[in-house]
């Protein structure tokens, strides 16, 4: 039931990352996770690449949020190690893990009365001393306004925004972070389809922290890893499957408690997976631009023609 | 080249942005401060020189300075200056309490007067008396018990399967928890041989009338230590107010901050209570009043500040307002109180 990720980059015209290549940015063995009595992933060995975006994708309730939640040490696995960075996840500090992963869930609340300046300056939180001085905070801060082109908005409250700008400004707030990877628990929810672009090809695109901003050379979405400083880790659960083809290096499908395959978006976006994972009936073609998988759903539709 | 350059200036305008806003929340948190204060030593001040017997401010500066003014020294410094101390720290202390609660439960009405706190608190200090003989600042360590117990109640009541606190439910714990302290009170009362109907007021509906240097310096110094390690949990409670995910992703750790901001917030409302009784909705209405007067956001130096102005203000109407006759304190903050409380459930729908 448990499949490895392939270690070496998939894509023949990669060039392969500094901090990539062997060492996966996390490592599961043996993982059980549940909230009950019933676990809902079961005994799952993955990998997950360093300086890629991996994206799972599955089912309602299949338990890829689970993994991310996991990974996020939002839930203590019932057995089974993940390791992050060659380290053991349980021996890693609180903080320390805040600084080297940020975690966006799905809700999270808006206090009332905060700015959007206030909100992002609360990613700053992991790198802030007990007094509550930090370094560079201002600079991060405006930084990741910049980047999700929210800086317009800095002085409005959150509470008055659209879901649109909020969600721009929760992806700011984990960018201010400032870690080497991030985990995204459906960023795209009240978003169309444009913004979804907007915020998939940012975080795909993202530098190391410190990192100067590269610029795009061009259009061409297909090539996209040769950032010198190598990228940061990506590790986001989405549901629309073309985009989710379009924006991964590394697709992961989950269900039947566990992954059932991983890959580069051609290998996982077939016909067979997708009848597996989804119960739905597929037609796959190429995009004819970018040669990346599109999914034309058939349902049950598929029987009838 | 061209774009890296205006990408650069662009940032350069963004961070000045962003100083800009956070020096603009610095100052204005300053402002309301400095407000504050000067609005608690003005009714302060009311308090003492104003009223029924009117003092001069040379004779008030003669009598603090020590001398002797035939009945005006006795009723400055044995009941006016006394009183007005007292409300201020036991309003800095419910304010402050109000403001972690608040912080903790996410929920307006979430306060150690709804939640029977303080009337825990007040059985605890009624007890001592009754069955230990207990008096004066005697009574704190009995009132933090009853506190402990009344807190540990509503914990009981409405914590989850997963532990902590959820929904709705502690409102009605509180409700039931307030209701029991008030019985015990009451119970004792009435074996109890007070004779001064003021002393028994203390108990059941809060007053300042106790006023001594001695709960004045108690509470002081329990404010001391209580306030600045209240103000650093309030402020390390920030990433919890975002949702405890986010606040785990961010590396703080919600739980025992969560736990010990309760437990800071219970004993500043039971050391207030021990020597002012349970004031009624001074906690609950602190937060919310200097929430507006800080545009938006709640601080617990401002929700202590309100606090404090609203038991004294309170005060001053308690002993004036009928002519000869002193109300108790508490009468009025809860006739106040009782009003704003509607206010604020009504509002709270409207949000939700």
């Amino acid at each position: 039931m448990s499949i490895s990720a392939p270690d070496a980059p998939t894509r023949p015209s990669t060039s392969v990352p500094r901090d990539g290549g062997t060492d996966p940015a996390f490592r599961l063995r043996g993982l059980t996770l549940g909230y009950g009595a019933e676990p809902v992933i079961r005994d799952l060995d993955l990998d997950i690449p360093a300086g890629k975006t991996t994206v799972f994708i599955g089912a309602n309730g299949c338990g890829k949020s689970t993994i991310l939640r996991a990974l996020g040490r939002q839930l203590t696995p019932t057995s089974g190690t993940i390791e992050v960075g060659g380290r053991d996840l349980a021996r890693v500090k609180a903080r320390d893990h805040a600084r080297s992963v940020a975690f966006l869930p799905q809700s999270p609340l808006v206090p009332e009365g905060l700015t959007v300046a206030e909100l992002v300056a609360r990613g700053r939180h992991p790198h802030r001393r007990w007094w509550g001085g930090g370094d560079d905070d201002e600079g991060v801060v405006a930084e990741a306004l910049d980047m999700t082109d929210t800086a317009s908005l800095a002085h409005r409250r959150v509470d008055e925004l659209s879901g649109g700008q909020r969600q721009r400004v929760w992806v700011a707030l984990v960018l201010a972070q400032a870690t080497p990877t991030l985990l995204l628990d459906e960023p795209c929810s009240f978003l169309d389809l444009a913004h979804q672009l907007d915020i998939l090809d940012l975080v795909h695109d993202l530098p190391m922290p410190g990192a100067t901003r590269p610029e795009k050379t061009n259009g061409d979405s297909t090539d996209r890893d040769g950032v010198a400083g190598g990228r940061r880790t990506v590790v986001a659960v989405l549901h629309e499957l073309s985009l989710s083809a379009r924006v991964a290096d590394h697709l992961v499908a989950v269900a039947e408690g566990g992954v059932v395959a991983a890959g580069t978006p051609d290998e996982v976006i077939t016909t067979e997976n997708l009848r597996r994972v989804f119960g739905l009936d597929a037609d796959i073609i190429p995009d004819p631009l970018t040669g990346q998988p599109v999914v034309l759903p058939r349902g049950r539709r598929k029987d009838f023609a | 080249m061209t774009a890296v350059l205006d990408r650069t200036t662009r940032s350069d305008q963004t961070e000045e942005l962003v100083h800009e806003l956070a020096v603009r929340r610095r100052r204005q948190v300053l402002r309301v401060v400095v407000g504050l204060v000067v609005a608690l030593l003005a009714v302060m001040a009311v308090r003492v020189l104003l009223g029924r017997y009117t003092v001069t401010i040379p004779d008030f500066v003669a009598i603090v300075g020590g001398a002797q003014i035939p009945g005006a020294t006795f009723v400055v410094m044995e009941e006016k200056l006394p009183r007005a101390v007292l409300g201020a720290v036991a309003g800095l202390a419910f304010g402050a309490s109000g403001a972690l609660f608040r912080r903790v439960l996410g929920n307006p009405l979430a306060s150690p007067d709804i939640l029977g706190i303080a009337h825990g608190a007040s059985a605890g200090a009624v007890t001592g008396m009754m069955l230990w003989g207990l008096r004066g600042v005697q009574v704190v360590p009995a009132a933090l018990v009853g506190s402990a117990v009344a807190l540990a109640i509503v914990l009981a009541a409405s914590a989850g399967r997963h532990g902590g606190i959820v929904g709705q439910r502690f409102l009605l714990g509180g409700v039931a928890v307030a209701a029991l302290g008030t019985a015990v009170v009451t119970q004792f009362m009435a074996r109890l041989t007070l004779n001064d109907a003021h002393e028994a007021a203390v108990w059941t509906v809060g007053s300042l009338s106790g006023a001594s240097v001695d709960r004045i310096l108690w509470l002081g110094a329990a404010l001391v230590v209580l306030l600045p390690l209240g103000a650093w949990l309030h402020a390390a409670l920030q990433p919890a107010e975002l949702g405890s995910e986010l606040a785990v992703g961010l590396g703080s750790r919600p739980v025992p901050t969560r736990a010990a901001a309760l437990g800071v917030g219970t004993v500043l409302a039971a050391a207030a209570t021990a020597v002012a009784g349970p004031l009624a909705f001074v906690a609950l209405l602190s937060t919310p009043i200097a929430t507006a007067l800080g545009r938006g956001r709640p601080h617990i130096l401002t929700a202590a500040l309100t606090g404090a102005v609203i038991v004294v203000a309170a005060d001053i109407v308690a002993s004036e307002a009928l002519g000869t006759v002193d109300l108790p304190t508490g009468v009025v903050t809860g006739a106040l109180g009782a009003p704003a409380m509607l206010w604020i459930l009504l509002r709270s729908r409207k949000v939700a």
